[in-house]
């Protein structure tokens, strides 16, 4: 029996790997989909007496994109947030997260502003809540406050087209 | 025209491997001389094709020709010559073309080395080897075919991974792949010995060279590719237990195991049935790591083409080869009579203690490098495992590890005495203790791991010493220290060096994260860093801002450094590229960071001081020297000269 170990060994291993094929170890899903986007309230880049918080959006789907001026990344797709939002389709809450610097404002100002409202989380306590791993992520939220999407990473025409558009759709904008 | 040539010499290469495996082994079943006489020829001309085919890709790959998808995937028309030449061998495909041209390679020099050895021995060798070139040149050809047009052609290629475009990358994946393919050869020796049945002191001896190469080109592989990832990464580590890392780590372990118990089964015929399982499972591993890194199932930082459709036939591949090589080692298992007995305290008992923990460390590696896969496939949810998991594991494993290499060297075989060891050993064991305790209070902090790095580094080195001084007070001359104990005693003094350079450098490497602006300086371990700001540089196919930090130590300048940060014009991709001051006794390492304004006048900069860690390198290639010396030892060589047994057939067991 003993030396049939190593090829039971071997063959349980198989199984695993020939499981492994058809999954994507790149796609992590959020726990919070489908579930309720956690509340929060914070301060808005450029007002200090306003405040936002995903109650206010209650009754409108809403992508929240986390952001920061010291991410290069968010960058890239800074330009595809501007056409969105010239277009109107769906306002974009801009998360600002741990913007240390406090240059927010200021490349806001000068590179122009794609956003409906900047949350400014300082402290990355909100981002934390959102299972952020880097920025830039955006989350696609419906009228009940439901998490419906999760995108990790700079959003690309095709990306907008391929991933988001399907998701607003079905969610009738 | 020449992709086409290269496209046909492959298939002609796949008829010869064809040949190669279907031929000689029936021939060596029958006792078919003609049969088996048609494995050389074959072999050396599949090797031929194989060449020819790697010639034609490395030609599109230097002409530019963005009519090959391949080419225009991973070059560019800036690209240096030097990178167009290592982008042949920087994509899936190239890739393996490159593992079948190294397989061609090693086939060939076994058929060219293999004049000693009994016709059958040879046709069963160069058989096994031609099913394992058959494989990847139908994947090749079927899945990965680094031929295929592109029409029309775009006006210019994607840029091979700007990551890649480093000196290191050069002669990394190459030496790696010797390594990897290498095992092959112990793998059909081992095979070739259970269809036959000769599982004898000769088949150890006949593939204990070839086995000693394929793990001292593997060792080189894996430095090369952890100097390279310190070099080009831009976060000064080393080592990151990647699963790709892990995937040459692994059977590099096997590979460490099997070569001591080799020495074993050659010098006392025992051990057989271990050493058999131990050939099979360094190359199953070397294959396993092929499928890890090629079929995408894991994630890494090294990602590389990944393919479902590539990924089912490799997968199809091992259990073929690996599932059928165990399925005849049961089968052969109860034919494997051991030889020469031995004591609980012997040599034997000491290289198979150290045999086992090398193979619990290798357990720890491949569950931690396989659990992600395990968990998801079970759907039990996404993890991932990281360093510290590794090293919580794999460092006490190497304390017995280490231990037992002071002192299975300076045992006797067959039965030791317990007493005369302690004898020898307790001045080298004082010292040791002596110098873990007391060398860390001379540096900045005591840290247990330092003390136990310290100890066992001093524990190899004073044992490698005493293994000199005992053979020459029994009579030996230095002359006549033959080359195999050379070997290993420069193999084990590089395990010395290097695990000394890890224990300082991952103790007392100190690091600083820094926001600099022009004029601003920063200290670090006695030296200090004044950033002078950047200037544009214009590289043949990148952009880069040029940093200048000048490094004084007690208010002397010293010398510059000029980290970059990169922008690669075709992908766009930006990359740090660290500027490094290499010595003996410490590296200084600086990488730009951000630029941290628009005028890009403030900076982040990381700056690193790293102790010891050239000693890594260094003790790996004491390693690899040690390698090579221990198998162009004289007794191989005699060997060849003794006359060759015919018809060996007959003499089968």
């Amino acid at each position: 029996m003993k030396r049939w170990i190593p090829l039971i060994l071997f063959l349980v291993l198989v199984g695993f790997f020939a499981k492994g094929l058809f999954l994507n170890p790149r796609e992590v899903p959020s726990p919070f989909i489908g579930k309720a986007a956690p509340d929060f309230s914070l301060p808005v880049v450029g007002d200090a007496n306003a405040t936002f918080s995903p109650a206010d959006m209650k009754g409108k789907v809403w992508v929240m994109n986390v952001w920061a001026p010291w991410c290069v990344s968010c960058r890239q797709e800074h330009g595809l947030l501007m056409a969105l939002e010239q277009s109107g389709t769906v306002p974009i809450v801009g998360l600002n997260w741990k913007d240390k610097q406090r240059e927010a404002e200021q490349l806001l100002a000068r590179q122009g502003d794609p956003y409906f409202a900047v949350p400014d989380d300082l402290s990355g306590k909100v981002g934390i809540d959102y299972g952020v791993t880097g920025t830039p992520e955006t989350y696609v939220i419906d009228q009940a406050g439901i998490v419906r999407m999760k995108h990790v990473g700079p959003i690309s025409p095709d990306i907008w087209k391929d991933k988001f558009v399907p998701k607003l759709k079905e969610l009738g904008v | 025209m020449i992709p086409e040539l290269g496209h046909f010499a492959l298939i002609v290469a796949l008829l010869l491997a064809l040949t190669q495996a279907v031929l000689p082994l029936i021939g060596a079943q029958r006792g078919n001389l003609t049969l088996m006489s048609v494995a050389r020829p074959a072999a050396q001309g599949q090797f031929v094709f194989a060449a020819l085919a790697f010639g034609c890709l490395a030609y599109s790959f230097m002409v530019n020709d963005f009519t090959v998808e391949n080419v225009a995937r991973n070059s560019f028309s800036q690209l240096p010559e030097v990178y167009r030449l290592t982008a042949t061998w920087g994509s899936h495909e190239g890739s393996l073309l490159l593992w079948v041209l190294i397989l061609g390679f090693w086939t060939t020099a076994v058929s060219v080395f293999s004049r000693h050895l009994p016709d059958d021995m040879v046709a069963r060798v160069l058989g096994v080897m031609g099913i394992i070139s058959v494989g990847f040149l139908a994947f090749l050809l079927t899945t990965s075919n680094p031929f295929d047009r592109l029409l029309p052609a775009p006006i210019d290629g994607r840029d091979m991974n700007p990551l890649l475009q480093d000196w290191g990358m050069i002669i990394h994946p190459p030496m790696l792949y010797m390594g990897y393919v290498g095992f092959a050869v112990a793998f059909a020796f081992a095979i070739a010995a259970l269809l036959s049945g000769r599982l004898d002191a000769a088949w150890a001896r006949w593939s204990r060279p070839w086995t000693t190469v394929a793990w001292a080109f593997l060792t080189l592989g894996i430095a090369l590719g952890s100097w390279w990832a310190y070099r080009e990464l831009g976060w000064g580590g080393w080592w990151f237990w990647d699963p790709t890392e892990n995937a040459s780590f692994m059977p590099w372990i096997a590979g460490t195991a099997l070569i001591h118990s080799l020495a074993v089964t050659e010098k006392r015929g025992a051990f057989k049935a271990w050493t058999v399982l131990l050939a099979l499972t360094a190359f199953s591993l070397s294959l396993l790591g092929t499928f890890l890194v090629r079929s995408g199932v894991l994630s890494s930082v090294h990602a590389f083409a990944t393919d479902p459709a590539r990924g089912a036939f490799i997968l199809g591949f091992l259990v073929l080869v690996i599932g059928g090589s165990l399925v005849l080692y049961a089968w052969r298992a109860p034919k494997m009579l051991s030889g020469g007995g031995f004591t609980w305290f012997s040599r034997e008992a000491l290289l198979l203690g150290n045999n086992v923990v090398l193979l619990a460390a290798l357990g720890a590696v491949l569950l931690g490098t396989l659990y992600p896969l395990l968990i998801d496939a079970l759907g039990m949810g996404k993890i991932s495992v990281g360093p510290p998991y590794f090293n919580a594991v794999f460092v006490p494993l190497m304390a017995p590890a280490l231990f037992l290499m002071g002192v299975g060297p300076l045992a006797r075989w067959k039965e030791a005495s317990l007493p005369d060891m302690v004898s020898r050993l307790k001045w080298a064991l004082v010292i040791s203790v002596a110098t873990g305790i007391l060398l860390p209070l001379t540096l900045d902090g005591f840290k247990p791991w330092a003390v136990f790095g310290f100890a066992m580094s001093m524990w190899i080195l004073l044992t490698v010493l005493i293994g000199f001084r005992e053979r020459l007070k029994n009579g030996a001359r230095w002359s006549s220290l033959t080359r195999s104990f050379w070997g290993m005693q420069l193999a084990h003094l590089g395990m010395a060096v290097g695990v000394a350079g890890i224990t300082v450098v991952a103790n007392y490497q100190e690091e600083r994260d820094v926001r600099m602006n022009i004029g601003d300086h920063t200290e670090l371990a006695g030296y200090t860093f004044t950033f002078q700001g950047t200037t544009e540089h214009e590289g043949p196919n990148y952009r880069a801002a040029r940093g200048t930090v000048e490094v004084g130590k007690n208010g002397k300048k010293l010398y510059e450094l000029h980290p970059e940060k990169r922008i690669y014009n075709a992908s766009g991709m930006p990359m740090t590229e660290a500027s490094i001051q290499p010595a003996l006794f410490d590296d200084i390492y600086v990488a730009l960071g951000e630029p941290l304004d628009e005028a890009a006048t403030i900076w982040a900069v990381r700056v690193f001081h790293k102790p010891f860690i050239n000693w890594l390198w260094l003790g790996a290639l004491l390693m690899v020297i040690g390698g090579f010396l221990a198998a162009a030892d004289r007794r191989y060589r005699i060997a060849v000269k003794a006359p060759a047994p015919t018809g060996a057939a007959a003499q089968g067991a």
